[in-house]
């Protein structure tokens, strides 16, 4: 255990060495949510077309925003895997004895705190449009674990693809396939009751799902859990577990 | 200065193995057998050549050594353990310099070390005093807090054998380690690399298509051809088993099936030739 927190603290502060070196690009993925909040939340605020219940459109959507941005920041993780494979950084870990377990998880914790650095931003747009946010530090705790396991699951399941096709432009190609279906195949930003019955199927095998409706309970001012906080963490702790063992299984590939 | 302290830490030979043995290892790529029933010996302490034109199978050869790539057959242990069914033994006794330059740019070459220090499980204090000993041996005491993607190649490469040997591995893995650097660059790799040797007792194989190289460094050599070994031996004796004045790039055109150097000058080709005539 001692060992598996050494090994994987050794991959986290390399990653955080170089988020704070070059903040670039968590400056410009802080840009896409702050235009859905700001542009198509306040709209569609207006329009009142979208029943959320007791909230607003714009506290309705806000964890939903968040978890959008997790998804897209951690998605692309594996862009930097298969940099680090071109390079020989990855062949470098791999003949390392440090078990491919902690490598891995170690790549999954660090981009937990990409997904922190973007609720931080997000928090701060919804302050200053007036969303009330839950400001209670074991919420925001809560909030923070969310986060945290919301990006592993994304980032992991990232690296798996990275795994499987190796190559910059194909993994480019399939990101960009996977996540705008994910995000609209989720109760983002409507909820799953006015879907078509397909998409709320679809809707139901979406992690990203039960991590906005998890973030929808716990980080605004009257927002409920739809399926309840069990069942939410429960689905994502064990669709993070599976991802894991796929990926130990596959991230020594990438060496070959 | 090169400290004697650790020398001990060194896990050393016993006498009667070999530091690698390999048995009819084979590695296919679909259809492609990159490597094919390769059976070597490598002793303990001494530098050990894979030569080989581009695509010869050296690579692939390290890799599997390494245990990055699994072998398609055959069987191979390095530091007296099975490559296969012992994986994590094999690393903990080996350490390995890809081809491509593997030192991350984005961070500092301590910061590279402290990486390596930390993968390898060396306590804080016995890392910190390895990582400056690392330093001072490879010349970069005084680069150690730029970002790697400043230095130079040579000093890139160095970086990376500091990396490769700050856990005193007792087998050293060098893929092309001076491929792509100046003269002079070379020449301060290989002294380090024999400083090494003398120094850690280390045992090295190293992967090249340089001649100089191979005859400057190497005790022994294997010349690969596409996929098989055709001709091991000492540089010496692989020249005098040629002719009376054969170099060294006449034994590679010999066994390795074509001249090293894609430009290679018309009085090159004509010697070659000559030496292929000699050999009937
Ligand atoms: N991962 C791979 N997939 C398919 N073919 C490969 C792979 N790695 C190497 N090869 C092929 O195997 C042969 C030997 O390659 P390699 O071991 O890299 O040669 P060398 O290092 O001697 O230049 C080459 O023909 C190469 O194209
Ligand atoms: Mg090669």
């Amino acid at each position: 255990m001692l060992r598996f927190i050494r090994e994987t603290y050794a991959i986290v502060a390399v990653e955080l060495i170089k988020l704070i070196r070059d903040p670039t690009e968590l400056v410009s993925r802080a840009i896409q949510p702050l235009l859905w909040l700001v542009v198509f939340g306040q709209v569609l605020a207006h329009v009142r077309g979208i029943h959320t219940g007791q909230v607003n459109y714009l506290a309705f959507i806000t964890p939903g925003i968040l978890a959008q941005s997790i998804l897209f920041s951690a998605i692309f993780y594996g862009i930097a895997i298969i940099w680090e494979r071109d390079l020989g950084v990855v062949h470098k870990m791999l003949v390392s004895p440090a078990w491919r377990a902690s490598l891995v998880f170690g790549k999954a914790f660090a981009a937990g705190f990409r997904g922190i650095i973007q609720m931080v931003v997000i928090y701060l747009v919804a302050l200053v449009m007036h969303v009330s946010i839950r400001l209670d530090p074991l919420i925001i705790l809560a909030v923070l674990g969310s986060v945290m396991l919301g990006s592993g699951i994304f980032a992991t399941f990232s690296l798996i693809i990275a795994c499987i096709v190796k190559t910059r432009e194909r993994f480019m190609g399939i990101g960009q396939l996977l996540t705008m279906p994910m995000f609209f195949a989720s109760n983002a930003i409507y909820p799953i009751t006015m879907m078509p019955g397909w998409l709320r199927i679809a809707a139901q095998f979406n992690p990203l799902t039960y991590l906005i409706d998890a973030l929808r309970g716990l980080v605004i001012t009257g927002g409920t859990s739809v399926y309840g906080f069990g069942v939410d963490f429960a689905v994502m702790i064990s669709i993070f577990a599976v991802l894991l063992f796929i990926a130990v299984k596959l991230y020594p590939t990438l060496a070959e | 200065m090169v400290p004697s302290s650790h020398m001990n830490s060194t896990i050393f030979e016993t006498p009667d193995r070999f530091a690698i043995q390999t048995v009819a290892l084979t590695r296919q790529f679909g259809r492609l057998t990159a490597v094919d029933h390769i059976a070597l010996k490598v002793h303990y302490g001494e530098i050990f050549g894979l030569l080989g034109a581009n695509g010869a199978g050296k690579s692939t050869m390290i890799k599997m050594l390494t245990t990055l790539l699994p072998p398609t057959s055959g069987s191979a242990e390095v530091g007296g353990f099975d490559i296969v069914t012992s994986p994590a033994e094999v690393r903990r006794r080996i350490g390995y310099v890809s081809q491509l330059l593997s030192a991350d740019g984005a961070l500092t070459g301590f910061e590279n070390l402290q990486l390596s220090a930390r993968l390898y499980g060396l306590d804080k204090k016995e890392g910190k005093a390895r990582i400056s000993d690392a330093l001072n041996f490879m010349g970069l005491t005084d680069s150690a807090s730029k970002l790697v993607r400043t230095y130079s190649g040579g000093m890139i490469r160095r970086l990376e054998l500091a990396q490769a040997m700050l856990h005193r591995p007792a087998i050293l893995f060098l893929d092309e380690p001076t491929i792509g650097l100046d003269p002079v660059a070379r020449h301060t790799v290989w002294d380090r690399l024999l400083d090494l040797r003398q120094h850690y007792g280390m045992t090295v194989l190293i992967t090249t298509h340089d001649m100089e190289e191979a005859e400057m460094l190497c005790d022994n050599l294997a010349i690969l051809h596409t996929g098989k070994v055709s001709v091991t031996g000492k540089p010496g004796e692989l020249r005098a088993g040629l002719s009376q004045d054969a170099t060294m790039d006449d034994v590679f055109a010999h066994y390795a099936g074509e001249a090293i150097h894609e430009n290679t000058m018309f009085g090159d080709v004509a010697r070659i030739r000559r030496t292929a005539q000699r050999l009937g």
